[in-house]
């Protein structure tokens, strides 16, 4: 499993990176292998608020449909249409493939570094 | 095997259709140029055809059939026989009500005897199937708080164990969903549920006993807190089946639910059916039920009449009525003293298969079961990549019919495990060796495990592929 230390996560598996006063936000490798190969992808639009702390859209595996989770409060600014049509991009490199970036964010959800995330996912499969 | 399009002859058939002898008529309405491309077989082809289909299907028919949540009890031939009758397949949905008094005098039977057995007041016999059930009683709610001026009830709580027909069907009735948590015995988090209530509840949607096969020792409590919040409680009747004659929604504090005759009440359940998902309901939610009331008047004949609020009509006609037909002939068939004992003995059927299975496979709940029971893989996905989709796999191979994977969500790497009470101590045996030499086999050679199954007409399908790209039709293709 990789978490790389560059990023920050929330508990509800996604990461976040601060890009030119962007925020982007994507889901952890953690999550994909979880959630196993995924097959479709619901994003906000552009100019949609999200919230922290509530969905901002949702991500659905041959087992079930599962909600993305928003660590910030803002704006969105910018989403990554290309996993619409290719939702298994998240399953080949979570990293690379960003969901949505925010602007004017506001708030943020308790974010944690890659250590603490690290812990935290295996607490969660042992559980 | 071929698709029924790509066999026959252009010309060929199974029927002879005696000349017309009334006068051709055009009609004057923009009308298609070519003839569709039907299938053109003979009755010889088309026999093959259907028994090829058969074979590469696994039915109660067949075998054990443990698929957790769906009660998938033997269908009795003396259901299939009585709604073959002429009286009730000679009819037609239009005839004058003096000319089917027999066939309302059915309808009227089963609702009073499905009140009887749910301890509602009404019921229609419209909704098709169990999702389209838990909608028209969605609607219910809504039009009873909408008649009282509380549109601003928008709110449905589901807890996270739920069938997810039910946050989908509050959904497409234009409800927001709102999830509790449970609790760790998986019931209903009390406080959660507190905290979820107030002034913009329409209602609480529910089974019980509920998705890991417990019943919720709390829900008397459970009803009054919605009750006094102002919402109204919903039942989902899809685990009926551990309870029926035994205790009854209306008495635990439900306004309205469902009942899956497909599953409960023993008509065929799956490759299409038909359903039938009634809804009954209390007293004050009649006025808004759907289709046309049933009454029985003085002289003993049987009128219909439309609801005075009704929310209008869920399907056409009556309800899929020789699917109801069936129903009612497997709860005369069982009578006031065999409806509690089937599900007294589907309670000890899973309670049987649990306790021997308990010890090697992990329960989810260490708990005394009700009509099925929940197992978790987890352990065995973490020692040796064993998942609950490789035993599921495994199983087709033996015979059996794999449980219900991967739900309830709240449970990973579930198996769900419902036998029913129409099986024998002796297939019950079988199937628990079976389970057991396979998670034996699951040690022996982990790696074998992804293979399975072996001996079906399919192995392992391309899940993903038919999600992202699905061929859902036939291209016809002339060369």
């Amino acid at each position: 499993m990789n978490y790389p230390e560059t990023l920050r996560y929330s508990k509800s598996h996604e990461w976040v990176k601060n890009e030119e006063g962007m925020v982007v936000i994507g889901l952890t490798d953690f999550a994909q292998s979880e959630l196993g190969d995924l097959v479709f992808v619901n994003l906000p639009e552009v100019d949609d608020t999200v919230t922290a702390g509530e969905a901002l859209g949702d991500v659905e595996s041959v087992k079930a449909v599962s909600d993305i989770f928003s660590p910030v409060s803002g704006t969105v600014c910018e989403i990554n249409e290309e996993l619409l049509d290719h939702p298994e991009l998240i399953n080949e490199a979570p990293y690379d493939a960003w969901l949505i970036k925010v602007k004017d964010v506001t708030d943020e959800e308790e974010l944690i570094t890659a250590a603490e995330y690290e812990t935290h996912c295996q607490s969660e499969s042992n559980g | 095997m071929k698709l029924i399009f790509e066999m026959g002859a252009p010309g060929r058939g199974c029927d002879l259709i005696p000349p017309c002898t009334t006068p051709e008529v055009t009609v004057k309405v923009p009308m298609r140029k070519k003839a569709p491309h039907l299938p053109e077989v003979s009755e010889t082809e088309l026999s093959r055809h259907y028994t090829d289909l058969a074979k590469q299907t696994h039915g109660v028919n067949d075998g054990f059939y443990p698929l957790g949540s769906c009660t998938m009890k033997y269908n009795p031939k003396i259901n299939d026989a009585a709604s073959l009758l002429p009286g009730f397949t000679n009819i037609h949905p239009l005839q004058d009500t003096k000319d089917i008094q027999g066939c309302l005098e059915v309808l009227s039977s089963i609702e009073k005897a499905l009140c009887e057995i749910t301890g509602m007041q009404a019921c229609t016999l419209q909704p098709a199937a169990g999702a389209h059930g838990e909608f028209t009683g969605l609607l219910l709610i809504k039009a009873w708080h909408n008649s009282r001026g509380g549109s601003k009830r928008t709110k449905i709580i589901v807890p996270d164990s739920a069938h997810g027909t039910n946050p989908a069907s509050a959904a497409m009735a234009d409800f927001d969903v709102v999830n509790i948590a449970s609790d760790e015995h998986g019931c209903v988090d009390l406080e959660a549920l507190k905290a979820a209530v107030g002034d913009d509840t329409a209602g609480l949607m529910l089974t019980n006993p509920n998705t890991v096969g417990l019943f919720d020792p709390n829900i008397a409590e459970i009803t009054r807190i919605v009750h006094e919040a102002g919402g109204l409680c919903y039942y989902d009747g899809a685990n009926l089946n551990a309870v029926m004659g035994v205790t009854r929604p209306g008495d635990m504090g439900f306004d309205v639910m469902h009942l899956n005759l497909h599953k409960t009440f023993s008509t065929p359940h799956g490759g299409g059916g038909p359903g039938s998902g009634p809804v009954a309901c209390k007293d004050f939610l009649a006025p808004f039920l759907p289709g046309l009331r049933i009454d029985k008047q003085t002289d003993g004949t049987f009128t219909e009449e439309t609801a005075a609020h009704t929310i209008g009509n869920v399907r056409s006609f009556s309800s899929n009525f020789l699917v109801v037909v069936r129903a009612f002939c497997y709860i005369l068939t069982l009578g006031r003293e065999g409806i509690p004992e089937a599900s007294t003995t589907a309670v000890l059927n899973a309670n049987y298969m649990m306790h021997k299975l308990a010890g090697h496979y992990k329960m989810a709940y260490d708990h005394t079961c009700m009509h099925e029971f929940v197992m978790t893989l987890e352990q065995e996905k973490h020692e040796r990549n064993v998942s609950a989709l490789d035993i599921a796999k495994a199983l087709l191979d033996h015979g059996i019919h794999p449980p219900t994977m991967y739900f309830p969500l709240i449970v990973h790497e579930a198996l769900m495990i419902e036998p029913t009470e129409t099986e024998s101590r002796e297939t019950l045996d079988e199937a628990v060796q079976i389970f057991l030499d396979v998670l034996a086999e699951s040690e022996a050679h982990p790696e074998k495990m992804h293979e399975y199954p072996f001996e079906t007409p399919v192995r392992r399908l391309d899940e993903v592929g038919a999600a992202r790209k699905p061929v859902v039709r036939y291209l016809y293709n002339p060369e």
